[in-house]
């Protein structure tokens, strides 16, 4: 198996920050835990914006995850941290082959409106049910990792910090090669000129289907990581602002890399951290004007800042290349 | 039979009042193509401005009932304008001619900026504006007691719902904007000048939501996040009416409210759920909703 640039950069980067996590404060390692985690929600999003669409709803997929987590324990008597993660992705994996269905007939702010309504369905039926914990949510406490109780404190941190950067990696890596696979590929023409593909023969609808399905797995992922770093789950993981934040996390990085929102998600917690402490109110200012700023001058996201120097790959040679090394995606 | 008027009465006050949150969505998004984030944080200025407005006039306890409506609605009037104008003239008309999904992000970043603006303006304490509502007294209607000021405001959406559709459909101005709706290029073919056409339905709609935040202030306390709140439902109202149709906003209100109010008397835990899934099963089998068009695609 041949690694490319990418891949090559992100198993670097992988073995760095594992390295990091042994002597960074728990601070730092618990923001980057929760950047990565999130970050694993926005590249659920990046794979429908490759595809030309945007999902103002995949909070839903988030919550679905994180709740798995959190209600694991209480409602099945299950404490595997990663047969609770399992059950968060394979809930939402089933979720968004119902409801893909419906939705892969959309596009523009059609699917926009359509996501978020459902998100926020799922928001009004857990504030509002007793059952489901209501306003407060879940805590997530004494869950065990290979038979290991993972206490909280210091040792979770690390545990679950750890987990997540595996767990990033493998996405990353696996999504990297699905890009450049002939689905993939296809996904971005779908996004240049839908119905050219249908008469090429193909079915953009099922194709937007699989990438939906797929997506939504990978947040998933991503909300049941964060509920394991962060102990606690509650409905406004899908309340319509939280996936705001994730479309603006996609857009802050771009879809030019699959490192991209890795780097945006934990530019955002940093600098989110920071302007709470000392502008309390006017976070979310900043986040808008830096939002028009991204979207007048830097369409293609923060990753065109690396990319924009180099000229150009030209398209023809490339193509071959990319049919060669292609076969281990989606 | 009790039950059924109460459902009655409460889901035409909550549709009167989702009419007027959505109307200038609507019509925003009818002929500007914008589908507009940023609509609840008019909706939530307006409530600041009329509270902040009555709070001032009742403060040294003198002050009539009458003059406070005039208040409120002057006040939402004059938000409107401003906020309207320094919103289109300082941001949206340099991002005409964006794709439509990039309009709701654009409007998205301005929604964060206003949510915030208005917290730096009024801060985060609630602000309360009950007077009007209180002077009205209630009524009782078949046995229910019934909030005058909640009656009166099925009637201000009657109003403002007759009056666009007449604005629209008998003016002459109305006319050159359905030209402008129907076909943007065309029309400007024939010497409408369209960006002050959108400058003025921009402005139009601004003041409808400013309108909408002022008349409900008195009956709420108004706190940070209301925006926020009312945006994804007049998102559900307008899109099972069909974006951009006033007839579809007002039929998307009525059948929400209904909803709504039905949901809330007989199985309360589904008061939210009721709303978007009306809005899903209209979207499932009519993706355009009740009133919208449908459109070819182009190649």
């Amino acid at each position: 198996m041949r690694l490319d640039k990418t891949e090559l950069a992100l198993v670097g980067l992988a073995v760095l920050l594992l390295l990091g996590g042994m002597v960074a404060p728990g601070w730092l390692i618990f923001l980057v835990t929760i950047a990565l985690a999130k970050a694993l929600v926005v590249q659920g999003v990046v794979m429908q914006m490759k595809a030309g669409l945007v999902s103002f709803g995949q909070g839903l997929f988030y919550c679905v995850g994180g709740y798995a987590v959190g209600m694991g324990g209480p409602f099945l008597g299950i404490s595997a941290g990663l047969v609770l993660l399992a059950i968060g992705v394979v809930a939402a994996v089933g979720l968004a082959m119902v409801l893909g269905l419906l939705l892969t007939r959309y596009r523009e702010i059609f699917f926009a409106m359509l996501s978020l309504a459902f998100s926020m369905i799922l928001y009004g039926v857990l504030v509002k049910s007793q059952e489901l914990g209501s306003t407060d949510g879940f805590n997530v406490n004494n869950w065990t990792l290979l038979g290991q109780t993972i206490a909280g404190g210091e040792t979770a941190t690390h545990v679950v910090f750890l987990l997540t950067v595996v767990a990033a990696a493998v996405v990353a890596f696996l999504l990297h090669r699905y890009y450049r696979s002939s689905v993939g590929m296809t996904c971005e023409a779908i996004r240049e000129n839908e119905v050219r593909v249908e008469y090429l023969g193909l079915s953009p609808r099922w194709i937007q289907y699989a990438n939906y399905v797929a997506a939504a797995g990978v947040s998933a992922l991503g909300g049941g990581l964060t509920a394991l770093a962060a102990g606690h789950v509650d409905p406004d993981m899908a309340y319509w602002t939280t996936s705001g934040e994730f479309i603006f996390i996609a857009l802050l990085g771009g879809t030019g890399s699959v490192l991209a929102p890795f780097l945006a998600a934990i530019v955002f917690s940093l600098v989110r951290t920071y302007a709470i402490e000392f502008v309390p109110h006017a976070w979310q200012m900043i986040l808008g004007f830096t939002l028009l700023g991204i979207v007048v001058f830097l369409p293609k996201g923060l990753w065109s800042l690396f990319t924009r120097h180099r000229p150009e790959a030209p398209v023809v040679p490339a193509a071959p290349q990319k049919t060669s090394t292609g076969g281990a995606g989606a | 039979m009790l039950s059924f008027i109460a459902v009655l009465i409460d889901g035409t006050i909550y549709a009167s009042w989702l009419f007027l949150v959505a109307a200038g969505l609507t019509v925003i998004y009818g002929v500007m193509r914008i589908l507009n984030m940023a609509h609840g944080s008019f909706y939530a200025i307006g409530a600041y401005a009329a509270a902040s407005a009555i709070g001032w006039y009742f403060s040294d306890g003198t002050g009539s009932a009458g003059m406070s409506f005039l208040l409120l609605i002057g006040c939402a009037i004059a938000a409107g304008l401003v906020v309207g104008t320094l919103v289109e003239r300082g941001l949206l008309r340099f991002m005409y001619g964006r794709d439509e999904i990039l309009m709701v992000i654009i409007t998205y970043a301005l929604l964060l900026i206003l949510e915030d603006a208005m917290k730096l303006i009024w801060g985060v304490n609630p602000y309360f504006a009950y007077q009007p509502y209180t002077a009205l007294g209630r009524s009782t209607i078949a046995g229910l007691k019934v909030s005058n000021y909640d009656l009166a405001l099925i009637g201000v959406a009657v109003v403002v719902g007759l009056a666009l559709w007449g604005w629209l459909e008998r003016t002459n101005l109305g006319k050159i904007l359905r030209a402008v709706i129907h076909d943007r290029e065309v029309a400007s073919a024939m010497g409408v000048n369209v960006r002050r056409m959108f400058f003025l339905t921009f402005i139009i709609g601004t003041t409808l939501g400013t309108l909408a935040g002022a008349l409900t202030a008195p009956s709420i306390s108004v706190v940070p996040g209301i925006g926020v709140e009312v945006i994804v439902l007049a998102f559900a109202v307008v899109v099972v009416g069909g974006l951009g149709s006033i007839e579809g906003a007002a039929v998307g209100a009525l059948l929400l409210g209904l909803s709504r109010a039905m949901a809330v008397h007989f199985a309360p835990q589904f008061e939210l759920f009721v709303i978007y899934g009306v809005m899903s099963l209209v979207l499932a089998i009519r993706p355009q909703g009740l009133f919208g068009r449908t459109l070819a695609r182009k190649i």
